[in-house]
């Protein structure tokens, strides 16, 4: 057992917008790139080249297809698909620091960022296993548990431009759905985000008090609602003829007043 | 245990160096920050990739291709020196040679074809991003036979916007992100502009804008398009007129901007007898004629003070004369374009596309605004403000690689021109070079003499007959029969018909075939089994049908081992390049700017950027591009010629630190030694500004079109109209009619008068072979992929290293499948046996699966186990490059019978659920290559730094 901090300072995290998410993977690769050249051991891969290829990330994107319900007598709605990035989400009470027996797994108390101290740690695996949300990756080649750092060695770094002074992956997100700041600041960018656009608890019901959250897709395929009630659109589409005859004395009338 | 926290080292070094180059990972053509870093020896390599937040195109961001461009880099498939073949074609069996020994090989192959007849020669190139200096070369050497890929890529998408706005989606144009209310999307997936497109849908999103997707799939940009319309592929051009009739009858277009900035008020001959009939009117300057509303007089368009009515109808020498307009409202408003008549068809129902109209009206029209923006139009009208219509459009291949493509590209301009949205703000704005009318452009060369360069360049945009590339008998000048009736306006070239018709003779038969980055026995090729044939076909003397194959590629990939001269090309980071204003540069909306790569590593391998080696071939040939006057070799390497070769006095293939009469400048200028380390020095790119006033309403913008000619993208100004009615399109349709010396052969004569409409159409593409394929089948690049590049790439293909055939749910039910099950998936040309996956949101009658992930066992470095090589599959093995034979002993090629347009969407099959093979590996399976490159390591832990 590994105790968690009483209170951290701030409280670090990532708002990723489901909205706006297209499933690009530039997140995971950007992720990967970094924190194999950075953090601890680099994220190796196995058989990279060969039948069965796999590899330490620790940033994954899954995507989900969603029937919306029936409503009414209408035809079912499309079906949607969701992209979800998936990496820590650095919860307050992370079961994967209290389950650690070396205290390798700590989450720190100036900014709440978990992290393993791979000096310590001894490959077992149990923190893997108590997160619910999977987002630990046993590093084959070093046998030691790799995480999200939430890019520990750039958000202070001062080797690099202040403006750089983020997550890889939020840093490269080409469409904007990845927000890094404090939730622990009721101004911060990202507490703004999740109070006006809903931010959600990933499985809240586990307990775990994720500090990440995300931001639910708008509502789609309105416009499809709308046809059932062309009212609302029909002045935009009100004829001013039905045939080219009528259109062209219509042609003149409204040129004459141009 | 208590609560521990060790000491972190917070501010670790990130890099010894950081060098900023140009992307290759896609055509994107991003900006990147390539940080070095000293290895335990104390050399310098490229430890970590990011985006350039100075650059115009990417801003800091970049994709999953970028990032991973550093196991591209190391990737084991790197070739590492020239090679001859040695065993059979197809075998993969190749000796390391000297590059000595290749150039003097290449020579004695060349010369003497240049000596008697240089069409002897096709050289065509695949994701070249050099074409002004390939096609460069090509002309130099004298054949007619060059082009790059894009006939098999997007040219209805170029050719279209080109012929109908003097401009182009691809990335020669964005919509305007910062003001833009509702951006409508055709059919992408992933493609050029990748970065822009995800930033540009990021930002307005933000702002609460929307966004509609047009697309069968629901993946990528349509997952997050506000509305999705699951259109049936094929019809996307008759939905678009049927949206056209739907705003027209209500009234909802932009009149001012039909009158002023396009063709509409153009007067056309409508006398049917005489040999005008369609033609536009002219004065004796051959300036198109309108009616001015001030005088009711004809005058030309681009007269001071002109009013252009769009109304009034002018009869001279008894021939009554009417304008666009008049002929559109006649053809749109017919019933039937109604949307009840159309809906089957597009599988949208009639509420729903008069529901999209509705919000294309409202949009345009009710939230227009204003921009305090002064400007003089070229008529000398000042204008105090800029008016606003904030709906965008974009589209690439989903539209266009269709045999109707060409007319449903024009028909989607023709959409944004009613609703006023090109160039105005809020709208859809072109990059520079563009906007620049068609008639701007050169047209196809291709006299061919001995001993000496073409006559120009290759090619280029036709406006009538006379511009055809045909020979004094009247068959094609080229290979790939670009530019004759069968296709007359083919602006790309027809490279997917190029292996085809050299192993058919057919118009004529070739001794060498060169090309460059381009996998055409497999991925890049219909029909790719048929190919292979093609490629190692013999003669009744036991030569290969196709004499000799030169190929240029930087990796193992499977068009390598059908090749019988390797060239072994640098990886991207090892090499220069010029991303050009005389190709296609990285220009914004409201900036011109340009790029280049820069050898941030030296190879480690004797490989020679493909672009040097053409340098060094140029003149060991005596091309005059490529040699001096005493002889000697022009350009030492491809270096060398971007900064010194002059294209027109003044430009040079960079833009940026030319030198003027006070110093260096962008624009015109003479070459400046020290170019190279001038744009090394910015970040590998330049940029200048379009000043404030000349932003928008560039073609008919005064100030625009004079900074245009400052900065040497013209030579005069060139203010023109928008092209609703094609009038080189009425000319071949007046030669089908039997007008005018050069006369169609009378087999094309009734389709050249269908689908040669002046006036964007829709048709059904040929469906003769079609009877009982009823599911049309289509492939999507994923956004982490490119072409067949990612697979030999160690994270890439971990995110896509298998390709299912993606199954609507009621397809699935309908043949009994589940998840994992195996299908076999028949066209009228061939069948493929592969797994399958379900998926909802898709369309109901359209299966699909990821482009370019199936590879030939050997190939790339892979293990032959690899997913990709077992359970990946093409759907090429289904589309055939020509049409079923008719009876009539003619090859049909499955392009668009207008600009050649390779017709990859469309392919109909039938589906039958069968038992897994045996050995659970996907059909056809072909036997391994020999690698020529041997396998990559069993593992990888990639760290430079300690």
């Amino acid at each position: 057992m590994t105790m968690l901090p009483a209170k951290t300072e701030k409280k670090l995290g990532l708002v990723i917008d489901l909205d706006t998410c297209v499933g690009c993977h530039a997140c995971v690769i950007s992720c990967k790139g970094w924190n194999t050249e950075n953090y601890g051991a680099p994220l190796s891969d196995q058989d990279p080249y060969g039948a069965d290829p796999s590899g330490t990330f620790l940033n994954r994107v899954h995507s989900y297809e969603v029937q919306p319900p029936m409503l009414g007598r209408a035809a079912a709605p499309d079906a949607q698909l969701i992209h979800f990035p998936k990496s820590c989400l650095h919860c307050e009470d992370a079961p994967c620091v209290t389950v650690c027996p070396t205290g390798a797994s700590y989450k720190r108390v100036e900014d709440g960022i978990v992290l393993v101290n791979e000096a310590d740690c001894i490959g077992c695996g149990l923190c893997a296993w108590a997160c619910p949300y999977g987002a630990r990756e046993m590093d084959a080649a070093a046998g030691v548990m790799k995480k999200c750092t939430l890019c520990v060695d750039r958000i202070y770094n001062e080797n690099l431009p202040e403006i750089d002074r983020e997550p890889a992956c939020v840093r490269t997100c080409p469409s904007s759905a990845r927000h890094f700041g404090d939730f622990a600041d009721p101004d911060s960018n990202v507490s703004q985000l999740v109070a006006e656009r809903g931010g959600m608890d990933l499985m809240p019901e586990q307990g775990t008090k994720p500090v990440n959250k995300y931001l639910p897709p708008r509502p789609k395929d309105q416009l499809a609602r709308r046809e059932e009630e062309i009212d609302g659109l029909a002045p935009f589409l009100a004829p001013v003829a039905s045939e080219a005859k009528g259109f062209l004395s219509w042609l003149n009338k409204t040129l004459e007043k141009l | 245990m208590t609560h521990k926290q060790p000491a972190l080292d917070l501010s670790p070094k990130v890099s010894d160096e950081i060098r900023k180059t140009t992307c290759y990972m896609c055509a994107c053509r991003c900006g990147i920050d390539v940080h070095m870093k000293k290895d335990p020896l104390g050399d310098l390599k490229v430890a970590y990739i990011e985006g350039n937040r100075d650059h115009p195109v990417n801003k800091g961001v970049l994709c999953a291709k970028g990032s991973a461009g550093i196991m591209q880099h190391n990737a084991p498939s790197r070739l590492s020196a020239p090679m001859k073949r040695v065993g059979p074609r197809g075998s993969g069996e190749f000796e390391k040679i000297s590059w000595e020994e290749a150039y003097s090989i290449a020579e004695s192959w060349l010369r003497p074809i240049r000596e008697t007849d240089p069409s002897k020669l096709a050289f065509f190139t695949g994701r070249d991003q050099s074409q002004s200096f390939t096609s460069l070369w090509a002309q130099s050497f004298g054949t007619p036979n060059y082009a790059a890929h894009g006939g098999f890529c997007s040219v209805n998408m170029a050719a279209a916007g080109i012929y109908t706005m003097g401009g182009a989606f691809w990335e020669f144009g964005q919509p305007d992100w910062d003001h833009t209310k509702l951006f409508m999307l055709f059919g992408v997936a992933e493609d050029h502009d990748s970065n822009p497109i995800k930033m540009g849908i990021g930002k307005i999103k933000q702002r609460g804008a929307r966004v509609i997707g047009v697309n069968p799939i629901r993946t990528g940009y349509n997952a997050v398009a506000d509305d999705w319309v699951g259109i049936t592929p094929g019809t996307d051009g008759l939905f678009i007129l049927s949206m056209i009739h739907c705003l027209m009858q209500a009234g909802k277009i932009d009149l001012h901007y039909l009158a002023h900035y396009t063709d509409a008020a153009v007067l056309i001959n409508c006398d049917e007898k005489s040999p005008d009939f369609g033609l536009k009117m002219r004065d004796a300057q051959g300036k198109e004629l309108v009616v001015d509303r001030t005088t009711g007089k004809p005058a030309p368009f681009d007269q001071k003070g002109v009013k252009p009515n769009l109304a009034a109808t002018l009869r001279v020498a008894g021939v009554t004369h009417r304008p666009v307009f008049h002929r559109m409202a006649e053809m749109y408003l017919d019933q039937q374009y109604a949307p009840e008549a159309i809906a089957e068809r597009c599988g949208i129902s009639a509420g729903r596309i008069r529901a999209l109209a509705a919000e294309l009206a409202r949009v345009a029209f009710e939230e227009s605004f204003e921009l305090k923006h002064e400007w003089t139009d070229f008529r000398g009208e000042h204008h105090t403000t800029m008016t606003g219509r904030p709906v965008s459009f974009h589209a690439m291949r989903g539209i266009s690689a269709h045999a109707n493509g060409f007319q449903t590209c024009r028909a989607l301009h023709t959409l944004q021109i009613i609703l006023g949205t090109v160039e105005v703000p809020g709208g859809f704005r072109f990059n520079p070079p563009y906007p620049k009318p068609a008639t701007a452009h050169p047209k196809p060369h291709c006299k061919v003499t001995p001993g000496a360069p073409l006559d120009g360049p290759h090619l280029g945009f036709v406006h009538g007959p006379d511009d055809l590339a045909l020979k004094e008998d009247g068959t094609p000048a080229r290979i790939d029969k670009a530019f004759t009736w069968e296709n007359p306006m083919s602006a790309h070239g027809l490279m997917h018909m190029v292996i085809s018709n050299a192993h058919a003779g057919d118009p004529y038969k070739i001794d060498t075939l060169f090309m460059y980055m381009a996998n055409m026995s497999w991925n890049s090729s219909m029909n790719t089994t048929g190919v292979q044939d093609m490629l190692t076909d013999r003669d009744e003397n036991g030569e290969y049908v196709i004499p000799r194959i030169i190929y240029s590629d930087a990796y193992s990939s499977e068009m390598v081992a059908y090749a019988d001269l390797i060239l072994p090309d640098t990886t991207y980071l090892e090499r220069y390049d010029c991303i050009s204003l005389l190709d296609r540069p990285i220009c914004e909306a409201g900036a011109v700017a340009d790029a280049i790569r820069w050898p941030v590593v030296e190879p480690d391998r004797d490989v020679k950027g493909f672009q040097s080696a053409l340098c060094d071939l140029g003149a060991r040939l005596g091309l005059p591009a490529f040699t001096n006057q005493d002889g000697s070799q022009k350009y030492a390497d491809y270096a060398d010629y971007i900064v010194n070769h002059e294209r027109r006095p003044g430009v040079g293939p960079l833009a940026g630190w030319r030198v003027g009469a006070h110093g260096l400048q962008g624009g015109r200028g003479d070459a400046n030694e020290n170019q190279l380390e001038n744009y090394i020095a910015n970040g590998g790119f330049y940029i200048e500004h379009i000043p404030a006033g000349a932003n928008y309403y560039k073609p008919w913008n005064a100030a625009y079109q004079d900074w245009a000619v400052k900065m040497g993208l013209y030579d005069s100004p060139q203010p023109y109209l928008f092209t609703l009615y094609s009038e080189p399109m009425r000319k071949f349709q007046l030669a089908a009619e039997g007008h005018g010396k050069r006369q169609p052969p009378d087999y094309l004569r009734q389709r050249i008068r269908e689908k040669m409409s002046p006036l964007p159409i829709w048709y059904e593409t040929d469906q003769q072979g079609n009877e009982g394929f009823t599911i049309t089948a289509l492939t999507q690049r994923p956004m982490a992929m490119y072409h067949s590049w990612g697979s030999q790439n160690a994270w890439l293909r971990q995110l896509h290293g298998r390709n299912p055939m993606y199954f609507p749910s009621p397809l699935m039910r309908a043949h009994g499948l589940r998840d994992g099950d195996w299908a076999e998936i028949t066209s009228p040309h061939g069948t493929i046996t592969v797994p399958v996956m379900e998926m909802a949101a898709l369309n109901a009658n359209t299966i699909w699966t990821w482009n370019a992930i199936g590879k030939r066992k050997g190939a790339w470095a892979l293990d032959e186990n690899a997913p990709e090589a077992t359970k990946g599959f093409l759907l090429n093995h289904l589309i055939h490059e020509l049409l079923p034979p008719k009876g009539d002993g003619l090859r049909w090629a499955n392009s668009d019978p207008i600009t050649g347009q390779a017709a990859w969407f469309d392919l109909k099959v039938a589906v039958r659920k069968v038992e897994a093979p045996a050995d659970a590996q996907a059909r056809p399976a072909m036997p391994a290559i020999k690698s020529p490159v041997g396998k990559g390591p069993a593992h990888l832990k990639w760290k430079v730094g300690t």
